[in-house]
């Protein structure tokens, strides 16, 4: 048990090492593409850390995380709008381009959004609860489509990505290291989680919400506490990822994205610590080299899922380290 | 007069046209193991389910402490003090023996919405929960995961989470179940000592147990109960003894 432990631990730094040396070395050799995709990389994980609080430590499997994820980068860009425009947002309040007041309100903002979805949507189990969701989302998603106000289909530019203090974002290494110093904040959260009470009658509610009702703990106050955090989360990737891409549109909205931050976990494997990072990073080396060869790429991106599904049910890190281990 | 801790009146439950609680009265009085025997089927389980708020009754009340408890779910009623060990075991599977057991004392002492202090490091909830296990002597098998437990550990496990919830009244549905004469023996003399913590309903077959552990039993066939008494009385009891002692006479 002490040895699957450790590994996994090796496992994991060398995967927060590597995601932070390649972008360095890309820079140092005057390539900021590559810092790009490792932002990229970053910012996806960040997400599906995020939805693998609900996910993984909870087995509830959100097919609307995407609109967390968008909200976010609608916070961003709206704000950084009305903040562009010098035109107050509502009753006098203005607009911002800083970052750490634009995650503030995703996260405020995916928080409020997430407790009547996650109200409504834990009613429910299975493949109703993954349906459900999804028709949140899907609800959020036609309503950015429909309110031309904040370009409606054709989404909304972030001339000037948004600011951080001391931090020349614009730069693409200096933006990594902010998007990367977020993931490793987010994964010190996640593991905090994981290994406290709440943590534990999360997982519980997993394993078995009989048991745990048997014990005294509500499962749906639990689950619904996951849910708004998990949401939280989501919606500050989703705020970087609108400054990575000087642009949010409806598709950051769609099912489409929710599906991908699933498959992320996946691959990478559920309920792990490192297990969206590890996904994040094949995921998106996948898109970038047989996506330069084929456009059907994502054909090969499902037989690499069907085989993780069929025969490493704990993904890229259970392969490497072994079961998970609780303690 | 002993205080009642537990009072069931004119408890009703059909599903369909099958009458599994057909107007039970029964009570759990301080300090004594009420047996509740009866021939598979009679409709025992669903009892305890409605005493525990898993199954909700058709009519009839549920009394704990003094307190209506209809409108309680699982969860309220297990934190005014009911615990209950199931029939078939239901455990946290991947979680060890001592996570299982930590969850309960975690319960016990408040609100499960904190998330900070690592679990496994929080000696207010490992060393309650470690001397739970020796208690019930699965000290050795603390750390091993609940699905690799064995049938009678999985039984001693539930006792143990149990008795973490320093409950008030225990509803346990056939403990000894697949334990093996050793394990059944062992039980036996444990809840001899148990009730003096807290009454216990007990649901069993083992009839050597029933007999040796129980000041009162009733007997429930086809969701009523037909006779209740002093071991003596129901062991002597015709009615009983056509009905259901006749089988494995
Ligand atoms: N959820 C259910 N739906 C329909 N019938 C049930 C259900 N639960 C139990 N029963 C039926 O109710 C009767 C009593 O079952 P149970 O309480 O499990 O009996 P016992 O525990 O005494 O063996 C049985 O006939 C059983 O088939
Ligand atoms: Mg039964």
């Amino acid at each position: 048990m002490r040895r699957a432990v450790t590994r996994e631990a090796a496992t994991n730094t060398t995967l927060a090492l590597l995601l932070l040396a390649a972008p360095l070395a890309a820079s140092a050799m005057g390539e900021p593409f590559y810092v790009t995709l490792a932002t990229r990389i970053a910012v996806l994980a960040l997400a599906a850390v995020g939805l693998n609080i609900a996910l993984g430590l909870g087995g509830l499997v959100s097919f609307g995380h995407a609109a967390f994820f968008g909200l976010g980068g609608y916070a961003a860009g709206i704000l950084a709008t009305h903040a562009f425009n010098a035109e107050p947002l509502f009753l006098g309040i203005a607009g911002t381009t800083s970052m750490p007041a634009i995650w503030l309100v995703a996260m405020v903002v995916c928080g409020l959004v997430a407790l009547p979805i996650g109200a409504v949507s834990l009613r429910t189990s299975g493949v109703y609860f993954i349906m459900i969701t999804l028709a949140f989302a899907q609800m959020i998603y036609y309503f950015a489509i429909s309110w031309p106000a904040y370009g409606g289909e054709d989404g909304l530019s972030i001339y000037l990505r948004n600011s951080f203090p001391w931090v020349n974002t614009a730069a693409p290494l200096p933006f990594f290291l902010v998007c990367y110093g977020l993931l490793l904040l987010g994964l010190l959260v996640f593991r905090a989680l994981r290994d406290s009470r709440f943590g534990a009658a999360l997982q519980a509610a997993r394993q078995n919400e009989v048991r745990l009702a048997a014990v005294g703990i509500a499962p749906f106050d639990i689950r619904l506490t996951a849910f708004v955090i998990s949401a939280m989360m989501t919606g500050v990737a989703g705020a970087l990822f609108a400054d990575l891409n000087h642009f949010v549109s409806p598709s950051m909205l769609s099912w489409h994205m929710s599906g991908e931050l699933i498959v992320l976990i996946i691959l990478g494997g559920k309920g792990r610590l490192f297990g969206p990072v590890a996904g994040a990073m094949l995921y998106v080396l996948l898109e970038h080299v047989l996506g330069g060869i084929t456009e059907r790429w994502q054909f090969f991106l499902g037989l690499i899922l069907l085989g993780v599904v069929l025969f490493a049910r704990g993904g890229l890190i259970g392969l490497v380290a072994g079961r998970q281990s609780h303690g | 007069m002993a205080e009642t801790v537990l009072e069931i009146r004119d408890l009703r439950k059909s599903f369909g046209a099958l009458k599994a609680t057909d107007g039970v009265s029964l009570d759990l009085v301080r300090g004594e193991i009420h047996a509740l025997i009866g021939p598979n089927g009679a409709g025992k389980s669903t009892l305890i389910h409605q005493i525990a708020g898993s199954l909700t009754p058709d009519s009839g009340t549920i009394r704990f402490l003094g307190r209506d408890v209809a409108g309680l779910d699982m969860a309220a009623r297990a934190r005014l003090g009911l615990a209950r060990s199931f029939q078939t075991s239901s455990l946290a599977r991947e979680f060890s023996a001592l996570r299982n057991v930590m969850l309960a004392v975690q319960a016990r002492q408040g609100s499960s919405l904190r998330f900070l202090r690592p679990v496994m490091q929080d000696a207010s909830l490992t060393e309650p929960a470690m001397a739970m296990l020796a208690r019930v002597g699965l000290a050795e098998r603390a750390h091993v995961p609940a699905a690799e437990l064995s049938h009678g550990e999985c039984r001693q496990l539930e006792i143990a989470i149990a008795l973490a919830l320093g409950p008030r009244a225990f509803l346990l549905d056939e403990p000894m179940a697949g334990m093996g004469p050793e394990g059944s023996r062992r039980l036996t003399a444990f809840l001899d000592a148990l009730r003096q913590e807290a009454p216990i309903l007990l649901v069993e077959h083992d009839m050597d147990a029933v007999f040796a552990l129980a000041d009162r039993i009733s007997v429930l066939v086809y969701g009523r109960v037909i006779a209740t008494g002093k071991v003596d009385e129901i062991r002597n009891d015709p009615e009983v003894r056509r009905a259901y002692l006749g089988e494995s006479a």
